[in-house]
C-alpha cells in the first residue's frame, strides 16, 4: 500500500492487496505492485506463481475475490478494473493483452486482424452499422483512418508484405508480433503482455525487444509482461515484480531482483538444499574448480546424474528440487546466449 | 489403388469383370431381404410375401455394372487425369471467364428466367417452372442466407432457424386476418418481429457454446411450432390459417376480376402472372438479404461477428461486447428468416404448423453447410442442387415405369438427400466454395484464402 502510494501519481496501473482464490487454492495471496507509466514492468516468477492469474484478473477476465486494481489514464479518469466486464477493460480503461497461447483471428487476415482491434471506434464511427451500411462521409474517414493504423502497424512489425495471408499461415514468431501489433492496435494505455518471447529463437526475441522498446519510445503506452526469457525480462523491463506461490517475494530494478537472496531461491532452489547436492558430488577437486557463479548449474547436472533412487529420495526431501534444477539449466543459458544472439540478429538484418 | 498398377487393358478388364461380380455378390446379399421380399396385405387382410425378384434384378444389375465401369474406364480415367493435373503447375490456369463472372450471369439469367420461361413453354406451361422451381428455391436460398449469418458468420450453430420462418409466416397470416393490413405494411413487421424474437433466443443462449447451443436453439423451434399448434383459439392448431390475402403491386391486384392485373393489360387471366410477380418479389427479398451481408460483412459489425467465429476470448480482450455482437447476429438472420416466412405466407395462401418442422430447420442448415460456409454464392448453389433436386425428383415419371406404379420418386428426397451430403463432404469437405473472400485489402493482387484456416466457431 506504502508503495503504491508514494508514486501513485506516477503509476498507471496499481494493484492493492489482490487475492484470487479458487476453491481451496489459493493463486495470488494479497498481492500490491503497481507498473509505472512510460516503463515495461516485468511480472516474473516460476510456474504456478499465479502470474497468468494476476493478468486474468487485470483485464477482467477473472473477478479477483479481493483488492483492487486501479488503472490511471493519461486524461486523469481513473478506473477500478475489478468492477469492470472485460471488454470494456479494454474498451474504456484501455488495458490491452496477449495471450500465453496465442489468440489470432486466424481464418481472417493479418489485416482484418488489425481492422477488428479497431471496432469500438469503427463500431461508433458507422453509426452502429447504420450509416455505415448507406456509405455515409463520417465512416469513411473513420475507416481510412483506421487502414492507415493497420498499415503503420504491419509495417513496424514488418509483415506489411503479407497484410491479406491468413494470420493462420504465419510462422509463430510473427504470429506473436501480430498479436502484439493489434493489441496495440486497440490504443492502450497499458499492453499486458503474457510470455511474448515463448517459443520464439533468440534472434526472434531480439526482434520482439526492439518492438517492444520502440513501443515504449514511440507511444505512449506503458507496458506490463510476464516473461520468463530472462535475456528480454533484463535486457528491458525498467521494474520487475517476482511472484512465487501467489505472493510478491522481490520487487525492484532489474539488478536489484537478480541479486535478491529470496528471488535466487525460488528460482533455484535454497540453500540448504544446494549444499546437500554438492555434498553429493563430493569430489574436492571438482570443488574446487567450481566457480561460485556456476553453482547453480551444477546442482543441476548432479541432480540428473545421480541414480534415480537417490534423486528421488533428495526430491521428496526437498519438494520441488528436481524442477528447480531445470530451471536453473534452463536460465543459465538464456542469458548466456545474450550476446551471441545480438551478434546474429545483427548479421541477418 | 490396384487399378493404377494394371497397365494392359485385357487384365484391367478382367479385374473389372471380378469386381463387378463381387460388388453385384454384395447388392444381393444386402438386398435380397430388403429389396426382393415386401410383406403386403392381400384382400382378406392376411399378410403375404411379396417377390420382387424383377427389381432384385435391377439393383443387383446396377450395382454390378456400375463398379464395373467404374473400375474398367472411369478409375483410369481419372487416374490420368490427376496426373495430367499434377505434372502442370497448379495455379497456372486462369479462371475461365465463365468462373470469374458467375456472379454476374446468374443475376442475369435471375432476371430473365421468367421471360426465358414464357416463351419456352407459354403462359400455363411456366407456372411449374417459375413457381416449383424459381420460387421455391429463391426461398430456400434467401432463408439459407440470413441462416448463413448466425452460423456462417457468426459461428453459432442455430438449430431451430426455422421459428423465426414460422413467426414470419404467421405474423402476416394473423395480422392480415385479423386486422386486414397489407403484404407491404406487414413485411418489415414480420421482419421486426422475428427479430424481436431472433434476440428473445439470444439471450437465455448467450452463455452457451457449441452442442449446447444447438440443442437450446433445437428446443426453441419446437417451442414455437409447438405453441402455434395448441394455442388454438389464435392460430387455429393444425388446420392452419387459410384463405390469406394476396399482395398487390402498387395496389394493382392479380384476382381473375375486371380490376385485375390481366384484364387490365389485356391479356388472357392466368394465375401465371401472379406467380411472375412473386418470382420477382423473392428474388428481390433475397437480394436485399445479400445486399445487407455484403455491406455488412465489409463493416465493423461484420468483422466482430467473423471474429467471433475465430476467437470468442480474443474478441473480449479487444473490447468487442460479444453480447450485443451475438444478438445483432441472431437479430438480422432472424429478420431476413421473418421476411422469407411472410413471404411464403403470401405464395401459399395457407399456413400451418406442418410448414415448420425440425426438418426445414435441417434442410436450411444443410444448404449453408454444403454451400460453403459464409459463401453467398456457394449457399445459391447449394440450395439450387438441393430444392431443384427433390423437386425434379418429383417430375420424374419414368422412374415409375421401372419401379411400378405405386412408386413414389419424392420419398426417396431424404435418401438422395443424404447421399449428396456425404459425396460433397467426401470431396468438397469445406462446401461448395471453401475459400473465403477477405473483406478488406491493403494490396492489389488479393486472393480468397482457404476455409481451412477459419474455424467453425464455438457457440
Amino acid at each position: 500500500m506504502s508503495a503504491a502510494e508514494s508514486n501513485g501519481a506516477n503509476a498507471v496501473l496499481s494493484v492493492d492487496h489482490l487475492s484470487m482464490i479458487f476453491g481451496g487454492l489459493v493463486a495470488i495471496d494479497d498481492l500490491s505492485f503497481e507498473a509505472r507509466r512510460g516503463e515495461i514492468t516485468a511480472l516474473i516468477g516460476p510456474n504456478g506463481a499465479g502470474k497468468t492469474t494476476v493478468f486474468n484478473c487485470i483485464t477482467g477476465f477473472y473477478k479477483p475475490t479481493q483488492g483492487m486494481m486501479t488503472l490511471n489514464r493519461r486524461n486523469g479518469e481513473t478506473y477500478l478494473l475489478e468492477r469492470m466486464p472485460d471488454f470494456s477493460v479494454n474498451g474504456r480503461a484501455k488495458v490491452a493483452r496477449t495471450f500465453q497461447n496465442i489468440r489470432l483471428f486466424s481464418g481472417l487476415t493479418l489485416f482484418e486482424n488489425l481492422l477488428v482491434a479497431q471496432h469500438r471506434v469503427l463500431m461508433a464511427a458507422s453509426g452502429y452499422s447504420f450509416k455505415g451500411l448507406f456509405g455515409l462521409k463520417g465512416y469513411r474517414a473513420a475507416s481510412d483512418k483506421s487502414i492507415a493504423k493497420a498499415r503503420e502497424w504491419l509495417n513496424r512489425i514488418g509483415l506489411e508484405a503479407r497484410a491479406d495471408d491468413p494470420a493462420g499461415d504465419l510462422p509463430y514468431g510473427a504470429q506473436r508480433r501480430l498479436e502484439i501489433a493489434r493489441a496495440m492496435c486497440t490504443d492502450p494505455e497499458l499492453l499486458c503482455l503474457d510470455e511474448p518471447a515463448a517459443g520464439l529463437n533468440p534472434r526472434e526475441s531480439q526482434e520482439l525487444n526492439a518492438l517492444l522498446r520502440s513501443i515504449r519510445r514511440d507511444t505512449d503506452t506503458s507496458i506490463l509482461l510476464i516473461e520468463h526469457d530472462m535475456s528480454v525480462v533484463m535486457e528491458i523491463s525498467d521494474h520487475v515484480v517476482v511472484l512465487e506461490y501467489g505472493r510478491k517475494i522481490s520487487d525492484g530494478s532489474p539488478a536489484h531482483v537478480k541479486n535478491d537472496p529470496k528471488v535466487i531461491a525460488a528460482y533455484l532452489g535454497v540453500e540448504d538444499i544446494e549444499t546437500e547436492v554438492l555434498a553429493d558430488v563430493d569430489a574436492p577437486e571438482l570443488k574446487s574448480k567450481i566457480q561460485p557463479k556456476l553453482q547453480l548449474a551444477v546442482t543441476a547436472k548432479s541432480v540428473s546424474a545421480m541414480p534415480p533412487s537417490k534423486a528421488e529420495a533428495n526430491a521428496s526431501g526437498s519438494g520441488r528440487k528436481k524442477s528447480l534444477a531445470k530451471r536453473a539449466k534452463t536460465a543459465k543459458p538464456a542469458t548466456g546466449n545474450k550476446a551471441k544472439s545480438k551478434t546474429e540478429s545483427k548479421g541477418g538484418r | 489403388m490396384a487399378t493404377q498398377t494394371l497397365t494392359t487393358p485385357q487384365t484391367r478388364i478382367q479385374h473389372a469383370i471380378k469386381e463387378g461380380l463381387f460388388a453385384g455378390l454384395i447388392a444381393l446379399g444386402l438386398f435380397v431381404l430388403l429389396i426382393g421380399f415386401k410383406t403386403d396385405q392381400n384382400i382378406r387382410n392376411e399378410l403375404i410375401l411379396v417377390q420382387r425378384w424383377g427389381t432384385l434384378a435391377i439393383i443387383v444389375a446396377i450395382a454390378a455394372i456400375g463398379r464395373f465401369v467404374m473400375v474398367a474406364f472411369i478409375a483410369p480415367q481419372l487416374a490420368r487425369h490427376r496426373a495430367a493435373m499434377s505434372s502442370t503447375a497448379p495455379q497456372a490456369a486462369p479462371q475461365s471467364w465463365f468462373k470469374a463472372n458467375f456472379n454476374k450471369l446468374a443475376v442475369v439469367f435471375l432476371l430473365l428466367y421468367p421471360p426465358i420461361i414464357l416463351s419456352l413453354v407459354g403462359v400455363q406451361g411456366s407456372l411449374k417452372w417459375v413457381d416449383n422451381f424459381g420460387i421455391q428455391i429463391l426461398i430456400y436460398v434467401m432463408l439459407a442466407w440470413g441462416l448463413n449469418i448466425v452460423v456462417g458468420l457468426a459461428g453459432l450453430l442455430d438449430l431451430g432457424y426455422v421459428a423465426f420462418y414460422a413467426v414470419g409466416a404467421y405474423t402476416y397470416a394473423l395480422l392480415s386476418s385479423y386486422f386486414g393490413l397489407s403484404f407491404w405494411i406487414l413485411l418489415p413487421l414480420a421482419g421486426i418481429l422475428a427479430a424481436f424474437w431472433g434476440v428473445i433466443l439470444g439471450f437465455p443462449v448467450l452463455r452457451l457454446r457449441g452442442d449446447y447451443l444447438a440443442i437450446v436453439t433445437l428446443a426453441f423451434g419446437e417451442i414455437i411450432r409447438l405453441v402455434l399448434i395448441n394455442w388454438t383459439a389464435v392460430t387455429k392448431g393444425t388446420f392452419g390459417i387459410s384463405g390469406i390475402a394476396k399482395a398487390t403491386l402498387f395496389g394493382l391486384n392479380f384476382s381473375p376480376g375486371p380490376d385485375g392485373f390481366a384484364a387490365i393489360f389485356g391479356l388472357a387471366p392466368s394465375s401465371a402472372y401472379y406467380k411472375i410477380f412473386l418470382y420477382y418479389l423473392i428474388l428481390a427479398l433475397a437480394a436485399l438479404t445479400a445486399f445487407v451481408t455484403i455491406r455488412l460483412r465489409r463493416l465493423p459489425i461484420g468483422r466482430a461477428w467473423e471474429a467471433l467465429r475465430e476467437d470468442e476470448i480474443a474478441c473480449r480482450s479487444l473490447g468487442i461486447n460479444t453480447t450485443t455482437t451475438k444478438l445483432t447476429a441472431f437479430a438480422i438472420g432472424a429478420m431476413f428468416g421473418g421476411f422469407a416466412g411472410a413471404f411464403f405466407a403470401v405464395r401459399q395462401g395457407f399456413v400451418s404448423p406442418e410448414s415448420f418442422v425440425f426438418l426445414e430447420s435441417a434442410v436450411i442448415l444443410a444448404i449453408v453447410v454444403l454451400g460453403g460456409m459464409g459463401s453467398l454464392s456457394g449457399i445459391a448453389i447449394a440450395a439450387v442442387a438441393l430444392i431443384g433436386g427433390t423437386e425434379l425428383l418429383r417430375q420424374l415419371d419414368f422412374l415409375k415405369e421401372i419401379f411400378g406404379s405405386d412408386f413414389t420418386p419424392e420419398l426417396y428426397r431424404m435418401l438422395i438427400f443424404g447421399l449428396a451430403m456425404v459425396l460433397v463432404m467426401i470431396y468438397k469437405p469445406r462446401g461448395f466454395v471453401g475459400t473465403r473472400q477477405p473483406t478488406a485489402f491493403l494490396h492489389k493482387d488479393h486472393k480468397a484464402i482457404s476455409g481451412a484456416f477459419s474455424k467453425e466457431g464455438h457457440g
